[in-house]
């Protein structure tokens, strides 16, 4: 069984009179441990299926199966659980919160999964010593690099071992030597056994990926 | 669930406050400034009019006071001899008929005033002589605190003596001892034969009560009227004028606070027969006291809602500010929607926020509304009483207005569309 599956996935929005199809009847699969990359120009759909995959937004048409179950047609509290017990987000601009320090950002996910006090700031510690920030813990995101900043947004997306975790351009607003060290920690990550999804337009990134799933006008393309 | 996090909740609310110092004092002023004034107003109110009420009840809920009132110039009585004698005022007749025909009258009490110059040696005293009967410090709840008050003998045997008002005593005796001492008024000798002390009187109502009990000098009524006559004589402005009263009050203490009513229409109809013109007032202090509480009601009610408008104002500008953050925030809103928040936890993340602003001025105006009306009481002398339940009834509204002005924004919060939240800014 696969770990998540796209079956004929349409996403449309109404303009006034007009029909805007974001994607047009998207099936794929993911397997378990793999690390897949999704490409496409503006305006394809990238940010449509990772809105979806993620839980933050639901199929117009089609089903989505998340570790075998159909989440299409779930409400807000529910998609908000998958969310925090299910994903990882990373995203492009690292999305941390400024008032909280890199503990505490990572924590997250695990406060709105009701996990203690105590046992989330255990988890938290790991993991900030996992990605190489154990001694950067009080620190708040303005006074981080970014390369760091983005340390703590991949600390965070694991903290509730998810099943999938999705990345959004993880290296686009880095430089190339920082994007490369963050890419190399991704892809160790995905050795032991973290099953991902980077949405990229750079060939290099993609390159390094298993598969690569190609958007052009919300159709998958080979 | 959301029980088990309040403490990390509430520690993060705060700490969230506690960034914007400046912005969330601010905001709580109007709370703040809205509870204090519930409290110290109630506080003044209460205590003004408690002193107020108590007064009144000094003069006696049982008791009618009525007062001769001299008529305005040119409506005198006709016997008169000289064109300056003027014939008014209560009469000895009223007295006797008050007595015997009002129901429930347990004792009446005469008081005849003469303004005099008082000697004692070289000590002068320009004050009320009060010719009157030995209860009329019962009725009037003066304390002897030295010698004695009047008695029935002095009365009988027409004694020249006195009873000093604690202050008059003072004047007049400045090293102490008045009891047993001689004081002089014209040709007259008086040997003093107790100190008394009592409340003033004051005014109720618009109608003013004669003395400062403290400053006068009481007599046997006999006494008064075997030494002066009838008439009194005034120099005043240049010319001599004389007076003739017979009574210049008349206090009636009735059994119950029943009969009052009662009383004060039938006392008005004995004076009305027996009087050609208005020369009386008749105070019933128990109307007064009826009169005060019916006040209170009304002044509370004013204050209330002047009040309630205060911290109505307060709660919408602590809706305003939390909009504000909550448009900020935007950002941080959908960060922690993509983490797993519900929407529940973003309403309780900031309903959190709003309830702590609101209960911070709270707390802080009822620190301020406490120490008020401490400061009022000592710098202006007036009493205040800060009740228990004015605090308590602050601090609910308080916690009400953080609630009620905080849901809006934080059911905006929680309904922001997640994708679009993390787009912004």
């Amino acid at each position: 069984m696969a770990l998540a599956e796209f079956r004929n996935i349409w996403k449309t929005y109404e303009m006034g009179d007009t029909l805007l199809h974001a994607l047009r009847g998207i099936s794929f699969t993911l397997e378990r441990g793999e690390m897949i990359s999704i490409m496409g120009p503006s305006g394809s759909g990238k940010s449509t299926v990772l809105n979806l995959l993620g839980c933050l937004d639901t199929p117009t048409r089609g089903q989505y199966f998340l570790g075998g179950r159909d989440v299409s047609k779930l409400d807000d509290d529910a998609l908000s659980e998958i969310r925090a017990k299910e994903i990882g987000f990373i995203f492009q601009s690292y999305n941390l919160i400024t008032q909280l320090n890199v503990i505490e950002n990572i924590e997250v996910p695990l406060y709105y999964q009701g996990i203690s006090e105590h046992e989330s700031y255990e988890r938290a510690l790991d993991l900030a010593e996992m990605v190489g920030l154990g001694h950067r813990l009080g620190h708040v995101p303005t006074e981080l690099s970014g390369g760091e900043r983005q340390r703590v947004g991949i600390a965070r997306a694991l903290a509730n071992s998810p099943l999938i975790v999705l990345a959004d351009e993880p290296t686009g607003n880095l430089d190339t030597k920082t994007g490369g060290q963050i890419l190399d920690l991704l892809t160790k990550l995905n050795r032991d056994g973290v099953t991902m999804i980077v949405v990229t337009h750079d060939p290099d990134i993609a390159a390094i990926t298993h598969r690569t799933l190609r958007l052009v006008d919300g159709a998958l393309v080979q | 669930m959301i029980g088990f996090q309040l403490k990390r909740m509430l520690k993060s609310g705060w700490k969230s406050l506690w960034l914007h110092k400046m912005r969330s004092g601010l905001t709580t002023l109007g709370i703040t400034f809205g509870v204090c004034s519930v409290i110290a107003m109630l506080a003044i109110g209460t205590g003004a009019s408690e002193e107020a009420q108590e007064q009144i009840r000094r003069l006696g809920s049982q008791n009618i006071i009525i007062q001769s009132v001299k008529p305005p110039e040119g409506q005198s009585a006709s016997d008169t001899r000289t064109a300056r004698l003027s014939e008014y005022g209560l009469t000895y007749k009223d007295e006797v008929r008050i007595r015997d025909t009002v129901p429930g009258v347990v004792q009446t009490v005469p008081a005849r005033r003469v303004r005099q110059n008082i000697y004692r040696e070289s000590h002068r005293l320009d004050t009320d002589l009060v010719g009157t009967v030995p209860w009329y410090a019962e009725i009037n709840n003066a304390t002897v605190l030295r010698g004695r008050f009047i008695s029935r003998v002095d009365m009988e045997q027409k004694a020249g003596v006195c009873v000093l008002g604690r202050k008059a005593a003072e004047v007049l005796f400045p090293l102490g001892d008045a009891v047993g001492g001689t004081l002089r008024q014209g040709g007259l000798r008086f040997q003093v034969v107790g100190i008394v002390t009592a409340f003033q009187r004051g005014e109720f109502g618009g109608k003013k009560l004669a003395g400062d009990p403290n400053s006068e000098v009481y007599v046997p009524l006999t006494t008064m009227n075997l030494y002066y006559g009838p008439n009194t004589m005034y120099y005043a402005g240049g010319t001599m004028s004389a007076e003739r009263v017979e009574l210049h009050e008349l206090t009636v203490q009735l059994d119950t606070r029943d009969r009052v009513r009662q009383a004060e229409a039938v006392i008005r109809q004995i004076l009305t027969e027996g009087h050609s013109k208005e020369d009386y007032q008749i105070v019933v202090p128990l109307q007064l006291l009826i009169q005060a509480q019916k006040t209170k009601r009304i002044f509370s009610i004013v204050l209330g809602s002047i009040a309630a408008i205060s911290l109505l104002v307060g709660g919408i500008g602590i809706m305003n500010i939390t909009l504000a953050t909550v448009m900020e925030r935007t950002r941080e809103i959908g960060i922690r929607r993509a983490m797993g928040a519900k929407r529940k936890h973003i309403i309780a993340q900031f309903l959190t926020e709003t309830l702590l602003l609101a209960l911070s001025g709270g707390l802080l105006g009822i620190l301020l509304g406490i120490a008020t009306p401490l400061v009022v009481q000592k710098f202006a002398g007036m009493r205040t009483i800060v009740t228990v339940w004015s605090l308590m009834l602050a601090f609910g509204i308080s916690a009400a207005v953080g609630v009620g002005f905080g849901i809006y924004p934080a059911y905006r919060a929680a309904n922001m569309d997640p994708i679009e939240a993390l787009r912004h800014e």
